[in-house]
């Protein structure tokens, strides 16, 4: 396992595209050919014209496919419709290629536009010296070179041999956001049509010749063990080759098909030594949680001394449950060991880290094991574990023969996706408030009690604070006195970073309790907010880069209020609720539209602001909104894993509901026009959502919920 | 093991597998269509949506021995000239996110627009409350299926 928090892996990713300056302008291999242009290792012109760019992120429809490379293509003055894509595997090239933190555009928008920008400066210098004229009276235009004075034209691919020649620029012009052509364009995305198509490969859907499908069977219980399994009857399944143990705790099952497989795993008599956990319930962790906030908190963020403010005292806790990611496509992985190496074929955001876990599962060095990375059927962090590549990498040895290669796909059902999962973790929230004499608050209070996923895992908890939480309980209001403080609970619920991560329970308590605030003070919940954002601040978050300004966030809360209609009459019915909060750099507000039915919140419509600096594709950036408010609903109505004597109760789409078409709201997406750098997407509109929904219901209800899901 | 005659997407196939499988698993194992997915197995997600004589079914929880020599239509079968209305408009308007679940979708909506040439706001909810999406793209999958109906869908799925 990497030492590296996914915080860190996030933070090396920036500094290595800064290294890059070294590494990243070395010829290519590719360079090899002396005929194809490869100034760096994410681009390749071949004297064909043919336009290759290299994605190093993983896409599980997040659109980095079709985002990272309009950026490249952006400042290489390329013909979007000449470009090709390619997937890069595990690769020493291109720093950490972690996918997660929605920072893929955020840490390579710097490294594809140099990327761009050196090529194009090398074409055009390849073609001044062609022709004999100076670089100056040359322009690069839709994948050409022009030399406007005697209207000649060179392609791309014409000057591709030439340009190979010569030397890699290392400071190179980069274009003026004004000057875009193909940034900030709702271009079509690339990987669509195979979508539609039935033709996209997806990493349950790759097959290679001899390929076998094994299903395991796992310890229900937490942290239990495998006493002894008897297969006489998995082995008449007919196609079952293979049964046994792998690792201390699960056993596989070998077959030709997935049914196979799924058939032979049924009939297995396995006995379990259910472990220290055999007890364990959900009360029990929630009670841990309490226990743990009588402990002393670090602080996270503070301002003034929020001890010293006077004035009328709120408070009021709030609690959250385990969530699981549930995406779509179930785990999987493929796994080809033979001996001195190990190929994969992975639906994984953490390519090099499946490389390295699977390296030391197996016994060899990491760079005798490949990691191709296929499209995934949604990921929302469930796909940052590699567990599924280790079990397959596994069960490919334990049927490794001198005489045979054994490439073999282990398949998760649904079942197993829901009970092993890594759980976004459960959390209690102590906040408190001093309002003065006007119903302001002075002072604003937030302890934390969650147990941390990187502690868990064993990576760094540098301060006793989990890696990811000051950035995503950041707090953006400027108040005389804050203070954000965690408390670290233990829990032996295996734990993952889902879609927005910490930022999901510290928003909703956070901006929910901000308008128990308002309420309490007799004030209008939007104007509440914009007078803790009056003064144009600038807020340095501890322990993490990010510089929150009170003046973006105002404009992205007035302008979803502008948009939703704030204070202006709605229907017989409808109430509206609003919240803000910015996480992974970015600033989003919502006001959700909600009516009651028979005591169950119906949501009508979400208007959503956000400020993400520059969009690269406005198309995508919606999508991002839509989908991040449609999952965001679903966690908040209903989203809930409990724990049963150690095992997780809920098993598939019945019991762990996500939202339908029949319950989803219209969403609008307004985006700020900014030229500021891009920052993260994929996770930003989740967080307000739910005390957007909830402030929405107390306004309709006058009660208050302090509790997810809201329907339990 | 048993030997069943299928009829899919316009063409026969032979199979010989135990009666019980799911039609999803014959579909991707056996004859390699794999752009009919895996969700949950137990019909709640719709992603394994297929159609038999013209019908969106379970093909997750619809064993092989049920649908020999019926007519099935998967998604690559269902734009046999080229591209399906259906399919052009999701791309028209964008529809798929991680895609996954986007074939079944596609799968139900065709049926639906055999059977209801322009779908209202409320018949498009009924009939696509089964298709489950992670991603969150139910609004442009509403527009998608609209503009296919505008577009005019002459037979829809076989």
């Amino acid at each position: 396992m990497s030492p590296l928090s996914r915080r860190e892996f996030v933070a090396v990713g920036v500094a290595a595209g800064a290294g890059l300056v070294v590494g990243f302008y070395l010829p290519h291999q590719g360079g090899a050919n002396k005929r194809v242009f490869s100034p760096n290792a994410y681009l390749r012109i071949t004297p064909d014209n043919k336009i290759t760019i290299v994605v190093a992120r993983s896409e599980m429809g997040q659109g980095v496919r079709t985002a990272l490379p309009m950026i490249l293509a952006e400042e290489l003055e390329a013909d979007w419709k000449q470009i090709e894509i390619e997937q890069a595997g595990a690769s020493t090239l291109y720093g950490d290629q972690t996918t997660g933190g929605s920072a893929s555009v955020k840490t390579t928008w710097d490294p594809m536009r140099k990327a761009g920008a050196a090529a194009r400066e090398m074409l055009i210098s390849a073609a001044a010296l062609t022709w004999g004229v100076p670089r100056s009276t040359c322009a690069a235009v839709e994948g050409n070179i022009l030399h406007g004075a005697s209207k000649r034209r060179l392609s791309y691919g014409e000057l591709a041999a030439k340009a190979a020649t010569l030397p890699v620029p290392t400071d190179v012009p980069l274009k003026q956001s004004k000057d875009y052509k193909i940034v900030g364009q709702r271009l079509a995305r690339v990987d669509t049509p195979g979508k539609v198509k039935g033709e996209a490969v997806f990493g349950i859907d790759f097959r290679m010749p001899g390929m076998k499908f094994a299903l395991l069977s796992r310890c229900p219980t937490i942290g239990g063990k495998l006493v002894k399994f008897d297969d006489v009857e998995s082995k008449k399944i007919s196609g079952v080759s293979y049964v046994g143990r792998i690792g201390d705790a699960a056993v596989a099952v070998v077959a030709d098909s997935v049914w196979g497989a799924m058939e032979g795993r049924r009939l297995l008599n396995v006995s379990w030594d259910d472990g220290p956990n055999k007890d364990l319930n959900t009360a029990a962790v929630m009670e841990s949680l309490k226990q743990a906030a009588a402990k002393k908190s670090v602080s996270l963020y503070t301002v003034g001394d929020v001890a010293k403010a006077a004035g009328r005292r709120v408070a009021a806790e709030y609690r959250l449950p385990f969530m699981a990611h549930a995406p779509m496509e179930p785990g999987n992985c493929t796994a080809d060991y033979r001996g001195t190496t190990c190929e994969l074929w992975a639906p994984t955001q953490v390519p090099q880290d499946c490389r390295d876990a699977v390296a030391q599962a197996v016994g060899l060095d990491p760079d005798q094991v490949k990691v191709n990375v296929t499209l995934m059927g949604g990921g929302f962090g469930r796909r940052l574990e590699h567990d599924y590549a280790v079990e397959a990498a596994l069960v490919s040895k334990a049927i490794f023969s001198s005489k045979s290669s054994a490439p073999v796909k282990v398949i998760w059902t649904r079942e197993d996706d829901m009970r092993f999962s890594t759980y976004r973790p459960a959390s209690l929230h102590q906040l408190s408030a001093v309002l003065d004499g006007a119903g302001w608050p002075v002072a604003f209070t937030h302890r934390i009690i969650a147990p941390s996923i990187s502690g868990q895992k064993g990576q760094p908890v540098p301060g006793g604070v989990d890696p990811d939480l000051p950035d995503e309980a950041a707090f953006g209001y400027a108040l005389e006195n804050v203070s954000i403080e965690s408390v670290i609970a233990e829990t032996a619920v295996p734990l993952g970073w889902m879609r927005s991560v910490y930022a999901l329970q510290a928003g909703f308590a956070s901006e929910s309790f901000i308008d128990e605030l308002a309420a309490a003070a007799g004030k209008d919940p939007l104007e509440y907010r914009l007078h803790m954002l009056a003064q144009d601040k600038d807020r340095d978050i501890q322990y993490f880069t990010t510089t929150w300004h009170t003046a973006r966030m105002r404009a992205v809360l007035q302008l979803a209020a502008d948009k939703a209609g704030w204070g202006k009459p709605l229907p017989a019915g409808r109430y509206r609720g609003i919240a803000c909060f910015g996480c992974f750099s970015s600033y989003m507000a919502e006001v959700a539209e909600v009516s009651m039915e028979n005591a169950v919140p119906r949501v009508h419509r979400v208007v959503a602001a956000v400020d993400c600096g520059q969009v690269v594709n406005p198309s995508i950036m919606e999508q991002q909104i839509q989908g991040g408010i449609v999952y965001a609903l679903s966690n908040a109505l209903r989203a809930k894993i409990t724990i049963e004597k150690g095992r997780v109760v809920q098993g598939n789409f019945d019991d762990y509901a996500p939202l339908r078409m029949e319950e989803t709201p219209v969403v609008e997406v307004y985006a700020v026009p900014s030229a500021e750098a891009p920052t993260g997407i994929g996770e930003p509109s989740v967080p307000p959502l739910a005390p957007a929904v909830c402030n929405a219901i107390y306004a309709a209800t006058k009660k208050r919920i302090r509790e997810l899901p809201i329907l339990s | 093991m048993a030997e069943f005659t299928l009829h899919i997407n316009g063409s026969e196939k032979e199979v010989s597998v135990p009666a019980e499988t799911p039609l999803l698993w014959v579909l991707r194992d056996t004859l390699e269509l794999t752009g009919t997915k895996f969700g949950c197995g137990a019909g709640f997600c719709g992603a394994c949506t297929v159609h038999v004589e013209g019908v969106a079914i379970r093909s997750c929880s619809t064993p092989v021995s049920q649908v020999a020599g019926k007519s099935i239509t998967t998604i690559e079968g269902l734009g046999a000239n080229g591209w399906h209305v259906l399919q052009q408009a999701w791309i028209a308007e964008e529809a798929p996110q991680c895609g996954y679940c986007q074939t079944g979708q596609i799968m139900t909506a065709a049926a639906l627009l055999t059977k209801t040439p322009n779908p209202s706001d409320e018949q498009i909810t009924q009939a696509m409350n089964g298709n489950l999406c992670r991603c969150g793209t139910y609004e442009r999958i509403r527009k998608a299926i609209h503009r296919a109906a505008g577009a005019g869908v002459t037979g829809g799925a076989r």
